[in-house]
């Protein structure tokens, strides 16, 4: 209750800030590609677009418990849709986005089925197996996919009458693809299919009890996740303009999670932490040796899990948290777990009113289980 | 050579390399068994034990001296491995102890091929040349050498676990950790020995498939999978079950890659998908496992 009163007493400085803080990255982000050398706007075209994959594997990972993988096979599945749609038939760039987003939604339900029957890590082995079996399998497939050898099409090109050079063109159209997917994202979190999502996450049992279906949800929380992972795939068609089976290793789908677990779980934004991730860390590491960047990756993620499980999106929290920690009253922070401790997504105020909730020490190993990963105690209102 | 003999031969081939997929099968079982957990990393140690192998025998060591000493390492590696990077996040939700691994995959991947470089390194072959023949089928040495090892394995492990009082105190910190513990039993120290076991296993599998895969830092990746299916195949918990689907799955994978021409040899390693998929459709415990029953 005494949350609820915290929030509505600052709701409307929230809602100005809040739109401020919108105002001001759609201005950043617009402008972008009329500071930055082409190539730069090319790099943030790429993690606008990673974004994207990572939305579809935050909601599942972050926001429903399970892990995938194989994002690195949908990825390639979207990808290999518009290819190969663009290779084969005189189509405009924007027909192949619904194609491949509803193909990789039936592929992520075809999965998903006997994956999700059973609670556990069912679908992490699921889609590792796929994901190691999808390259091969395009290599076989020679005529339609192109082979080894890959296949190359037409990048999207600006139309004449935006007066844009074709890199700004790009990052606009993969822009306002990305805005969309995180707002479908977000919105379908506070939809009911979102709130059973996390219902589930929390406690299984008690959401079984209280009606949510186990399997469905979980199953549709794959194959949206898996659909965002097409449209991100789609998206790298248009903007490289070249598919190879050698593009989409198993290699991609554990640079996504790393990416995603670096970026922040459960966040909304973790995503666009993650991309810039994803894109940047491999590119300046590699200079340092082959090996470097796995070995970034896994000593991050290991680390992240460790000591700040809400990833890079949950730092001002946690930073928050152990300033207030400093302050005056001292005594209620001692028995915090880490898990719990950091909300990526509250205010200060409503984390001040949460603190007792948080307080629920894990003297049971059963209660830990119950505990969501790295996620705040109410991820519902941001 | 007709077409029985053809046939059994393959089904030979597959039973040796269905033995590796249970040895790498039943480490990932033995952690499960311990702590609920699969460990996406259980392949590369096995690869980092045979980096190890193969550097003692590369600096001149006997094959044979080298073995027990890699073991040895592996074990100590292992242990290591669940002080340091599981025991923080033990009691944490499920997820992120996999996560955890997967880390630790990424992690010895880069490692192994920092210290060794990605190039594939050549494993001596421990086994004589040639084989038997068996009324026409010929099995090869190297064959029946690694069922043979596998086997010894198999039956060190019923010993340790049915009539060694350390293996009766493992069993008994699997059944229940937390009754374990009121009995006296220091539940920390034997997960370390768990994950010290299981690394054991896995490196015995490792240095057993290196000489025909060859030895580089992603070798241990498709057995990683195949192990999988096995494991799935015969239920997470059962270690029985892990050495029946390994044996299963490496005669699966040799038959359909010999009598099946869609597939193929570069499509084999959609078997496992296939099996994994199978199982979780018809029988989710596998043919060994327990129903699970959950209790709030």
């Amino acid at each position: 209750m005494s949350t609820i009163v915290a929030t509505l007493g600052t709701d409307r400085s929230r809602r100005l800030r809040a739109a401020l803080t919108v105002l001001l990255a759609a201005a950043l982000a617009v402008g972008a590609p009329f500071y930055f050398a082409p190539f730069q706007v090319f790099q943030l075209t790429m993690v606008l677009l990673y974004a994207v994959a990572l939305a579809g594997l935050n909601l599942l990972v972050g926001f429903g418990g399970q892990i995938s993988l194989g994002h690195g096979a949908f990825f390639a599945a979207g990808a290999y849709t518009a290819a190969v749609m663009l290779d084969r038939y005189d189509i405009g760039h924007l027909a192949t986005l619904p194609v491949a987003a509803a193909g990789c939604f039936l592929l992520g339900l075809g999965f998903g089925v006997p994956a999700l029957r059973l609670r556990g890590l069912y679908l992490a082995l699921v889609t590792l197996a796929f994901a190691v079996f999808l390259p091969p399998l395009l290599k076989r497939l020679e005529p339609v996919t192109g082979g080894s050898m890959g296949l190359t099409v037409d990048k999207l090109q600006p139309p004449a009458w935006s007066g844009l050079a074709e890199d700004q063109w790009m990052y606009f159209v993969v822009l306002a693809v990305t805005a969309v997917a995180l707002l479908l994202a977000r919105n379908l979190l506070r939809s009911r299919v979102g709130r059973a999502l996390l219902a589930v996450r929390d406690n299984e049992s008690a959401a079984e009890v209280m009606g949510v279906r186990l399997a469905l949800h979980k199953t549709l929380a794959f194959a949206w996740s898996a659909m965002f992972a097409g449209v991100a795939g789609c998206l790298y068609t248009w903007v490289i303009g070249f598919v190879s089976p050698d593009s989409f290793s198993f290699v991609l789908s554990i640079t996504l999670l790393a990416g995603l677990v670096v970026g922040g779980l459960a966040s909304l934004y973790g995503p666009l932490l993650g991309a810039a991730f994803v894109m940047y860390v491999p590119s300046v590491s590699q200079d340092v040796s082959e090996a470097a960047p796995g070995v970034v990756f896994g000593l991050l993620i290991i680390a992240v899990m460790f000591v700040a499980p809400t990833g890079l999106a949950g730092l001002p929290g946690r930073v928050r948290a152990a300033v207030a920690d400093r302050l005056p009253r001292t005594t209620a922070g001692l028995d915090r777990t880490p898990e719990t401790e950091s909300a990526p997504d509250t205010e200060p105020e409503s984390r001040a009113a949460s603190e007792p909730s948080a307080t629920v020490t894990p003297a049971d190993p059963a209660v830990v289980d119950a505990e969501p990963v790295g996620a705040p105690p109410r991820t519902e209102k941001e | 050579m007709s077409a029985v003999t053809e046939f059994l031969q393959q089904v030979t081939e597959g039973l040796g390399s269905g033995a590796v997929y249970a040895s790498l099968a039943l480490a990932l079982v033995l952690i499960h068994r311990f702590t609920g957990i699969v460990n996406f990393a259980q392949g590369e140690l096995a690869m980092i034990s045979t980096y190890v192998a193969w550097q003692l025998v590369a600096s001149g060591m006997s094959f044979w001296l080298a073995l027990p000493v890699t073991l040895a390492v592996s074990f100590a590696g292992g242990m290591l491995i669940e002080r340091i990077v599981i025991r923080p996040v033990q009691g944490a939700p499920e997820l992120t102890v996999v996560i955890v691994t997967v880390g630790l995959f990424v992690f010895v991947n880069a490692m192994a091929g920092l210290i060794w470089s990605f190039t594939v390194k050549d494993f001596p072959q421990q086994f004589p040349d040639g084989g038997i023949d068996l009324a026409g089928v010929r099995v090869d040495w190297s064959t029946l050498g690694i069922i043979g090892v596998v086997a010894v394995v198999m039956g060190l492990l019923y010993l340790l676990f049915q009539h060694i009082s350390a293996g009766l105190v493992m069993r008994a910190v699997a059944c229940n950790p937390a009754s374990a513990r009121l009995a006296g039993i220091r539940v920390s120290r034997v997960l370390m020995l768990g994950w010290g076991l299981a690394a054991t296993v896995g490196a015995v599998s490792g240095v057993l498939v290196a000489p025909v895969l060859f030895l580089e830092p992603n070798m241990m990746g498709g057995v990683l999978i195949y192990a999988f299916a096995a494991a799935t195949l015969g239920g997470f918990d059962s270690p029985v079950g892990a050495v029946v689907g390994g044996l299963f799955v490496g005669v699966a994978e040799t038959l359909t890659g010999a009598y099946v021409d869609v597939v193929g040899a570069d499509l084999k390693v959609g078997v496992p998908l296939v099996i994994i998929l199978a199982v979780l459709l018809a029988r989710p415990q596998g043919l060994f496992g327990r129903a699970a029953v959950e209790r709030a």
